[in-house]
């Protein structure tokens, strides 16, 4: 027998269920009085720096239909690509702008919107620069481990076109899944999680 | 020429056989929410490996205690009086500090405080059931609830979730981020469960079950229940001197 390597493994991930709300966003449910706010409904103040844009997101099943008990949280770059996090090395990011969002869906409409500005640009392991994208984890009732995503910009195409990630996709006729449309100072993104305009989900 | 490892960053790739498959039919709702295609890897960079941060000052005294947290003054929760705690550690082994960890459950009747909730058991009117807490530095964390109930779901004509309270964890890197769920020791439930069962290997569903631990029991208050939770390695050395670990 060889050494053991003694590393633990994984928890296993269980889904998150139809109650999520109650845990992750208690107040938007209606549970008041545990909790002052929901966390990561607010990402700007007045002070952030950079364009206000909103995100809109809205998860389809393979019927179609939109999931109306969805979480979604963001987490992205400030306007000068830095994220907000002890593990960001290159310097300070905006104060001003945590970088994570969370929101659950709308329960009429399934719409997750989110208040926050465009990001900056992010390096790639090698040094070449990653068109301006938001990262996206999923977690709902049938979803058994949280799903992740990327949402690019419509109006980057030129980074769009040379991004690392975009680029290595063997099906680039899939690309369009990742990029969302701008209608004004809005982005709608909607996630497919199966059929002929599935999402591109990544293992990373 | 250095006599170290290179300077490298990344989280260890998930296990994907180790957790439960997207296309679980066991678990109906997974029939119509689970993904087709292959999932796209590529390596970790900035936007995974950073990840937000909450201190603990974000945390209300009564965060951590659901007998009290949603109770009027001077009542308190109904149901087995319990105290949940363990360990955020990494797959090195490693504790994770400053880690906000959320949990959820059901009342100690099977009732969820939810309005898609219509089981028959009753709401406790002192009981929300949620709370949440940050780890310290040993990665260490605690909270007390009551013990919650087994309740039916609409899957199966008669298929019943065991008594478990929901888990949500953030490491340091984004990619890290986890949710789970604790079942408790002895409950035969467990492996009746189409949700549970769609993890595939036994040894997994057994990392889910939390153990009684009566040295850590609270005499005449509440007894203790640990569960330690193990979120994804890094082999990085970028990060070996931040005191937020890896």
């Amino acid at each position: 027998m060889a050494q053991e390597l003694n590393r633990l493994k994984e928890t296993p991930s269980q889904t998150a269920g139809p109650y999520v709300h109650i845990g992750l966003t208690p107040n938007f449910l209606g549970l008041d009085g545990i909790y002052p706010v929901d966390l990561g409904r607010e990402m700007v103040n007045d002070k952030t720096r950079g364009e206000r844009i909103d995100v809109v997101v809205r998860v389809f099943d393979g019927t179609g239909t939109v999931l109306k008990d969805v979480l979604v949280e963001i987490w992205q770059a400030d306007a000068d690509g830095l994220y907000n996090s002890p593990n960001e090395p290159r310097g300070k990011a905006d104060p001003n702008f945590t970088g994570w969002g969370r929101m659950a869906s709308d329960m009429e409409n399934g719409e997750c919107v989110f208040h926050t500005i465009k990001p900056g640009r992010v390096p790639f392991n090698d040094g070449r620069m990653q068109a301006p994208h938001i990262s996206m984890w999923i977690a709902a009732r049938g979803i058994n481990l949280a799903l992740q995503t990327r949402m690019y910009f419509a109006d980057e195409d030129a980074a769009n076109r040379v991004d690392p990630v975009l680029t290595r996709l063997e099906h680039q006729n899939r690309v369009p899944t990742l990029i969302a449309p701008r209608e004004g100072n809005t982005y709608k993104f909607d996630i497919h999680l199966q059929g002929e305009k599935e999402t591109v989900f990544f293992d990373i | 020429m250095k006599n170290s490892l290179p300077e490298v960053r990344g989280f260890f790739q998930r296990d994907r056989s180790w957790h439960p498959p997207a296309f679980a039919p066991g678990y109906r709702s997974t029939v119509v929410r689970s993904p087709q295609r292959a999932p796209i890897s590529f390596p970790n960079t900035l936007s995974e490996v950073t990840g937000p941060v909450f201190g603990h000052a974000l945390l209300g005294e009564l965060d951590n205690d659901l007998t009290l947290n949603y109770a009027k003054p001077g009542e308190s929760a109904i149901g087995p009086r319990i105290v949940v705690y363990g360990r955020v550690l990494d797959e090195n082994g490693r504790p994770v500090p400053n880690s906000l960890v959320e949990f959820w459950q059901a009342n100690a009747g099977g009732r969820y405080r939810h309005k898609k909730d219509t089981y028959l058991a009753p709401l406790d009117p002192n009981f929300g059931g949620c709370g949440r807490t940050v780890t310290d530095e040993e990665g260490r964390y605690w909270f007390r609830t009551v013990q919650p109930g087994a309740y039916p779901w609409p899957n199966g004509v008669n298929d019943w979730r065991p008594a478990h309270i929901h888990f949500s964890i953030f490491g340091p890197g984004f990619v890290q981020r986890l949710i789970t769920q604790m079942y408790f020791e002895g409950d035969p439930m467990i492996w009746k469960c189409p949700i549970v069962r769609t993890i595939p290997d036994e040894r997994a569903i057994e990392r889910l079950i939390a153990k009684l631990d009566m040295e850590a029991t609270q005499p005449f208050d509440a007894r203790a229940y640990k569960f330690d939770i193990v979120l994804r390695g890094s082999n990085s050395t970028l990060f070996e001197n931040r005191k937020e670990g890896n």
